[in-house]
């Protein structure tokens, strides 16, 4: 459910989840510790990750839920990018390797001028947003993200494009020096995503700077990634080196990789099943039983109207 | 190692039941102390998955490696084995229809129709059941050896279908470990093929048949 009315302060200035899991590690560690030590077994305490930098002048948004965090440990340790490897923690293993600065993003296609901008002027073109979105995997889980970013539409203030421009693509960084998975031929390199271009401006649609107030994390998709709640997650490309606007649609990575599983709407919906599972039901990170999943992931209302008249079984 | 006496087989024995609670235990511990990772279901529904895999193939091992060691008394532990792999499918089985599905009926049995992976999971462990019940020695006594044997011989559709499970349910970026397991399968039912062949092959054994000599000694 979105809170119309925006809280003073955002959730993630509340409790510090560091120091949520600060101490709710040691405590664990101390019972764990008082039973192993009776038992006899070695005990390992996890290292506290490190945290990023926190992110100036955060406001909040009236585009947020107001449902229970994931927390912070769970959103960076969990998750698909397969630049850093096929395993949900290649991503926390191996995207160190990342280098964010200098980072600069190519704004080209059907553009009246094709320019390339600074990560740092790109953090100034709006004021930073923290959006409390619901995040649903194609694969059956999901998570609740506080990210910090500011709606895509920010970045059609700075380029002006033509009457041609339907879709755009967002392109992932390939640098087999930085994400040694882009040797391997796991998909069509590099990632490309795309959105139609109302979808892209609806307001829901942000590009991601941060999570939890901080600078993002690496793993997440730092320095710029998209994020489109009522999507399955896939569809948020991360570490943008790219963005082009074009005519046609798209064929994006998961659609090359397979057509009949991936669509290029990739819209959440219950209804439509994916080729080898249900998408009934969905499991929230830490939770045991499965909750069901809701059309366009609960964002029905704000953007349903998109697909009026689509039978949104053939677009899937 | 040819021959164990009694006491070092009941004592062979009671180390394998132990060593083969260590996994079950494991998770134990890691459900009492938050060690199970970001997504608990989905990791004790690999780890309960794997030992039933695990535990199937060891079970499978017995006679190959009876057959070429020599060593007999290893049948004797593969009732155990055969057990374990029931114990560790029948937690996976928990896992499925109770996180999955809350125990509902309904929900279930359309899993079940509707997903070739939870089709041939499920059909696996309905067949290990009869297996498990009829463990017992008493049970040998009542089927008699031989139709004891048909009926336990399905051990290796179990191990099939097991092995179909495991590769419909990873991503296609994620097939090295059933490859692994399903090349043992293969490596411990070609044993046995190959075994019957050598014995009992179609053709005659002919022991007086000299074969052609083309030079004279």
């Amino acid at each position: 459910m979105l809170i119309r009315k925006p809280a003073d302060i955002p959730p993630s200035e509340i409790t510090s989840p560091a120091v949520y899991a600060e101490r709710r590690r040691f405590i664990q560690t101390a019972a764990a510790g008082t039973i192993a030590a009776t038992l006899g077994l070695p005990v390992i305490a996890a290292p506290a990750p490190a945290r990023g930098e926190k992110l100036p002048n955060v406001r909040p948004s009236q585009w947020t839920v107001d449902e229970k965090l994931t927390p912070y440990e769970t959103i960076i340790s969990y998750g698909n990018f397969y630049e850093f490897g096929p395993d949900k923690d290649s991503p926390a293993k191996n995207a160190h390797r990342l280098r964010t600065r200098p980072w600069s993003v190519l704004v080209d296609g059907e553009v009246k001028k094709a320019q390339r901008f600074d990560i740092e002027d790109i953090l100034k073109w709006a004021p930073l947003e923290e959006r409390i979105y619901r995040m649903r995997c194609v694969e059956g889980w999901s998570m609740v993200v506080p990210w910090v970013g500011f709606p895509f539409s920010a970045l059609m203030k700075r380029v002006e494009v033509t009457g041609n421009a339907k879709y755009v693509e967002f392109w992932t960084l390939a640098d087999p020096e930085q994400m040694p998975y882009v040797r391997l031929p796991l998909l069509d390199w590099p990632y490309m995503e795309g959105l139609r271009l109302d979808e892209a401006m609806h307001p829901l649609t942000i590009l991601a700077v941060g999570l939890y107030g901080e600078v993002l994390p690496k793993q997440n998709g730092a320095p710029l990634r998209l994020v489109v709640p009522w999507k399955y997650g896939f569809k948020g490309a991360k570490s943008i080196v790219r963005i082009r606007f074009v005519s046609d649609m798209p064929r994006t990575a998961w659609m090359k990789a397979g057509p009949d599983e991936y669509g290029f709407y990739s819209n959440v919906n219950p209804d439509v099943p994916h080729r080898r599972w249900s998408q009934s039901h969905e499991r929230r990170l830490g939770e045991f039983l499965k909750r069901k999943t809701l059309p366009f992931n609960g964002y029905a209302e704000q953007v349903a109207h998109l697909y009026a008249g689509m039978d949104l079984r053939k677009w899937f | 190692m040819q021959t164990l006496t009694d006491r070092q087989l009941a004592l062979l024995k009671r180390l394998l039941f132990v060593a083969a609670l260590v996994p079950a235990a494991q998770l134990v511990w890691a459900i009492a102390f938050d060690g199970l990772g970001p997504n608990p279901v989905e990791t004790l529904q690999r780890k309960t998955g794997t030992w039933t895999f695990n535990f199937l193939l060891l079970t499978l091992a017995v006679t190959p490696l009876r057959g070429i060691s020599g060593w007999h008394w290893l049948i004797r532990l593969r009732r155990m084995l055969g057990l374990y792999a029931f114990f560790y499918g029948t937690l996976h089985f928990l896992t499925f229809i109770g996180f999955d599905h809350a125990f509902d009926i309904g929900e279930i049995a359309k899993d079940v129709v509707k997903r070739p992976f939870a089709t041939v999971g499920f059909a696996a462990w309905t067949i290990m059941l009869p297996l498990a019940l009829t463990s017992t020695n008493r049970a040998i006594r009542a089927l008699g050896g031989k139709r004891w044997q048909a009926l336990h011989r399905s051990v290796y559709a179990v191990g099939i279908l097991a092995a179909f499970h495991y590769f419909w349910l990873v991503k296609a970026t994620a097939l090295i470990w059933p490859i692994v397991y399903t090349t043992l399968l293969v490596a411990l039912l070609g044993w046995r093929a190959q075994d019957r062949l050598r014995r009992y092959g179609p053709w005659p054994a002919l022991p007086k048949v000299q074969t052609i000599r083309f030079f004279r000694r």
